[in-house]
């Protein structure tokens, strides 16, 4: 695009200041993490490596990870499954009550995270009087992550349309062989980019959690949460968080190779 | 933090011993529904508890007091903890726990409801070291009927920063009359139960108001406390509510003064920041925790050995030493360095301190010519108060 | 033996293909029945009983509810002040954050979109997703170690004579603000990257100065987006009550509000009202966008 030279320098300028803004956070919560203090004040007051020592044989940090990924996988799973189903029926048909089910599938994640939880919690505890557990908590993690598979992958079936597919069946291919011969292949990066997405949306979420969970499954956060009521180990919590955000890049990196592989 | 061999043998022991004392004993006691002797211990027990009284090594390997119980009894643990008494007053009613330990604000409701049952005390061996005046408390014995064996308690103190107070201050004024000498720099604990503190320095500098237990507030008398709150909240810097929260604010000198908990100034002391922590002369409100066991529950074996087991002088200096409390005995001192303190085992101390407990429409202070507010009314008005 | 089994399998689904072509709403009914049973069962039913508990009361002794019918709920919520006052501080706060993270959003993505070169384009986006996956908790923590006094803010802002805004309104609006940025940005990004680079240079071959082009062709074509991520900042700020613990203070918002009754009061009842503020006022929002297709871009 033809702007001034100005121009680019000034949305530069803001791009980086933003960069700063956004990662200066993150580097307090590095340096804490070389803290001595136990409760993370700042100024940091010297320089230790205990911390770091410490996270690696934690237990309990261990398993709240394994938690995380297990509820994070099994709620994206779900997630993906109906997601597709639903991104189908409303991309390839037209049928009465779509603009419902369209705002139906929207609405636990634009709906505030409290009265989600709420409402779940109150499902699960007085309606059904079941226990909250690992199953509450996937069950409600998958019904928010629902969206973010759905919108990604109708758009991408909206912007293809369904000419291949007709082509397929009229060379006498059935709807299996049409799906995995040509529309998966066609959809496999949406749904990597959405199910990705619902994986990271379920793995840091704390408040739908916080109702759904129960007091016996403890997530990443849940654990977060804890040390932070009991500081004996505060900055092992701030080692945890970088060492994720770290491993973190690689799902990242691979998203968006794979997407704009997609788009050239 | 594991017990050695013959401390275990002790123990399994002394519980062998009581076993056969009480089944003699057994005769002559009143109470129904009350366990007369020990069988033989089940496979496990679950138990309810706040996060850090049940501690198995997987937070950090050195702090564990579970391995030592599991090895000398056999009695597996499983443990869930909860965040408010209301939690774990609704997870008892589930009847999947077998123990709990529960604060003043729950333990009533759990007797009221018949969700715990009734303690026979001559089968924990360790209960007679504890500390006569956590005995026999209107929260954990209700008609002369025990319910439970005390944990461990503590007192909400005054934490003030020595720069701003050069001269240790020795009322609770500081944060209520005179809180706006350090406006935007004072602290309070965020939960309508700190409207009892309000009710404690008006017992002292309000005396016509009557207020004779400040869980007890009449409709006039709260009124009074929520008044001294809302001065107070145009001073309050933050309320806080984990302690990491406090800690850092008096680190940084966001705080300068407010109610504390003697674990948050010790952290504090250890940091090397100037504060230190004074139980003023109005007394103040406190806690104390109590372990009972459910009335369904299938393995009492098991669950009477864990009560002896964590009021033992060793464990229970290594839970409450975790947590930041005084332990229930003189004999978990032996095990803890720091338990002056703590004031721990200080009767006097202890006789300022007003016990955390649920008010309720009854009034607590036998008054039966008024109705006092209920802790749905003490919600209502810390919202208020809050703005 | 192998073979005719295989066979048969393969006419068994051809025939199952046939039958889903010919008679398409079959296959629409499978498509649909499991995603819908899931939502109307999981997330309308419990909204629905939430509705009805908030009808409710509680026993405040022993804490069970009472099921009797009772507008008493509604009462203290449109009755008392306080309420009135955290819901219109919430909103405030909800509207500052989410102009702040447009307003920032808006040149970040144009640049990233636009501007940028390719590989410098990679790494922004990367670079704007990556805190999506740092701890919303460790975040918000930090946020509490640069606003505090002797903090970060302090020492960028004392030379200008600004002292750091410290804990309250203030520090939860920017905090927030800072939090669902990536979920602002990234919408508004993928928006932009849909609007063809030969449309803008139409504009510009016809004569459209770069203001000109960016406000009749581009914002138009980005609205969605845009609608998209406020979506995202104004519900995550109206159901939030951990950063607004760690960083605001004294302040109590509608977030708090509903987590104290239900937590510490064990009043589900009334904290089931207390929700349906937050939950009209999404609602609302949601009805009066629909028609852009924000809803699409979530």
């Amino acid at each position: 695009m033809q702007l001034s030279r100005i121009s680019r320098m000034v949305l530069a300028a803001i791009t980086i200041l933003t960069l700063l803004y956004i990662y200066m956070p993150i580097a307090v919560v590095g340096i804490n993490s070389f803290s001595p203090s136990i409760s993370m004040a700042w100024p940091p007051s010297g320089f230790t490596l205990e911390w770091w020592g410490k996270a690696f044989v934690s237990e309990g940090a261990m398993q709240a990870l394994g938690t995380s990924v297990v509820v994070a996988l099994a709620a994206s799973a779900i997630a993906l499954v109906l997601g597709t189903l639903l991104s189908f029926a409303i991309a390839r048909f037209k049928f009465f009550g779509q603009q419902a089910l369209n705002l139906m599938v929207v609405l636990p994640i634009a709906l505030p995270g409290i009265v989600t939880g709420l409402a779940l919690n109150n499902l699960f505890k007085s309606v059904l009087a079941w226990q909250l557990g690992m199953l509450t908590l996937i069950i409600a993690h998958a019904t928010f992550t629902v969206v973010v598979i759905f919108n990604n992958v109708v758009a991408r079936l909206r912007r293809q349309g369904g000419n291949l597919e007709e082509a397929s069946s009229d060379l006498g291919a059935d709807l299996f062989t049409t799906f995995r011969l040509i529309t998966f292949p066609r959809i496999k990066s949406a749904l990597f980019a959405g199910g990705l997405l619902a994986f990271a949306l379920s793995f840091d979420e704390i408040i739908v959690t916080t109702f759904t969970a129960g007091g016996g499954v403890t997530t990443l956060p849940i654990f977060i949460l804890n040390n932070m009521y009991r500081p004996n180990q505060a900055p092992i919590v701030a080692v945890i968080a970088i060492v994720v955000t770290i491993l973190s890049l690689i799902p990242i990196y691979l998203a968006e190779r794979i997407t704009s592989r997609d788009e050239t | 933090m594991k017990l050695n061999k013959t401390a275990s043998s002790t123990i399994a022991l002394s519980a062998a011993a009581l076993l056969v004392l009480s089944g003699c004993a057994s005769t002559d006691s009143g109470a129904t529904g009350m366990i007369q002797e020990l069988g033989d211990n089940e496979a496990g027990i679950s138990i309810l508890a706040w996060p850090g009284y049940v501690e198995d090594g997987t937070n950090d390997p050195a702090v564990d007091w579970t391995s030592s119980f599991e090895e000398a009894t056999g009695c597996e643990v499983t443990v869930k903890t909860y965040g408010t008494s209301d939690e774990a007053v609704n997870l008892m009613k589930t009847g999947e726990y077998d123990v709990v330990a529960a604060s003043g604000d729950a333990t009533q409701r759990l007797i009221a409801g018949e969700e715990v049952m009734p303690i026979n005390t001559s089968l924990v061996a360790n209960y007679e070291g504890i500390f006569d005046f956590l005995k026999n408390q209107s929260h954990n014995t209700v008609a002369g009927v025990n319910y439970g064996i005390p944990h461990g308690y503590g007192a909400n103190l005054l934490l003030y920063n020595k720069d701003v107070f050069p001269t240790a201050p020795d009322s609770w004024s500081v944060v209520w009359d005179g809180a706006s000498a350090n406006a935007g720099k004072v602290t309070a604990y965020d939960s309508p139960i700190y409207i009892a503190d309000a009710a404690v320095y008006l017992m002292a500098t309000k005396p016509e108001l009557g207020i004779e237990n400040p869980y007890a507030l009449d409709e006039t008398q709260l009124a009074a406390a929520v008044e001294l709150l809302k001065a107070q909240r145009a001073n309050v810097g933050e309320y806080w509510s984990d302690y990491l929260l406090e800690i850092q604010a008096f680190t940084t000198g966001d705080s300068v003064v407010g109610t504390t908990w003697q674990v948050i100034a010790n952290v504090l002391l250890g940091e090397g920041v100037n504060v230190d922590a004074v139980l003023p002369k109005e007394g103040s409100t406190g806690w104390s925790d109590t372990w009972m066991i459910s009335s369904k529950t299938d393995a009492p074996n098991c669950a009477y050995r864990w009560l002896d087991h964590i009021a033992s002088p060793e464990i229970n200096a290594a839970a409450t030493a975790y947590f930041g409390e005084a332990p229930s005995s003189m004999a978990a001192c032996d095990f803890r360095d720091d338990c002056d303190a703590y004031h721990a085992g200080d009767a006097d101390y202890a006789k300022q301190l007003w016990y955390w407990t649920t008010p309720i429409a009854e009034c607590l202070d036998g008054r039966t010519d008024v109705q006092c507010t209920d802790y749905t009314r003490w919600t209502a008005a810390w919202q208020e108060v809050k703005g | 033996m192998t073979t005719s089994t295989a066979e048969v399998e393969t006419r068994l689904t051809r025939r199952i293909s046939n039958f889903l072509y010919q008679r398409s709403r079959v296959g629409l009914a499978l498509l649909l029945a499991p995603p819908t049973f899931w939502l109307a069962l999981v997330y309308i039913a419990s909204l629905s009983a939430l509705l009805i508990t908030a009808f409710w009361s509680v026993d405040s002794f022993t804490g069970d509810i009472e099921h009797t019918w009772t507008l008493k709920n509604f009462a203290t919520i449109v009755g008392e002040s306080t309420y009135q006052a955290v819901t219109l501080r919430t909103l405030g706060i909800a509207l500052s954050v989410t102009v702040i993270d447009v307003a920032f959003a808006l040149p970040v993505a144009f640049y990233m979109s636009k501007v940028a070169s390719r590989g410098w384009q990679r790494f922004l986006v990367i670079s704007m997703t990556l805190p999506l996956w740092s701890s919303y908790l460790v975040k918000a923590y930090a946020w509490r170690s640069v606003l505090s006094s002797g903090g970060i803010l302090d020492w960028i802002l004392t030379p200008f004579g600004i002292p750091s805004p410290g804990y309250g309104l203030e520090g939860t609006v920017i905090t927030l603000a800072y939090l669902w940025f990536p979920f602002v940005v990234l919408p508004i990004y993928t928006a932009l990257q849909r609007v063809p680079n030969s449309l803008i240079e139409a504009s510009a071959d016809l004569g459209g100065g770069t203001i000109k082009t960016i406000r009749s062709v581009v914002v138009p074509l980005i609205i969605p987006g845009i609608i998209a991520g406020s979506i995202f900042s104004f519900s995550l700020t109206l159901g939030d009550y951990i950063a607004v613990k760690i960083v605001g203070g004294a302040t109590q918002t509608l977030g708090t509000l509903i987590f104290t009754n239900v937590g510490t009061a064990n009043n589900l009842p009334l904290a089931a009202a207390i929700a349906f503020i937050p939950l009209g006022i999404i609602l609302v929002y949601l009805a009066s966008v629909k028609r852009t297709g924000a809803l699409d871009n979530l």
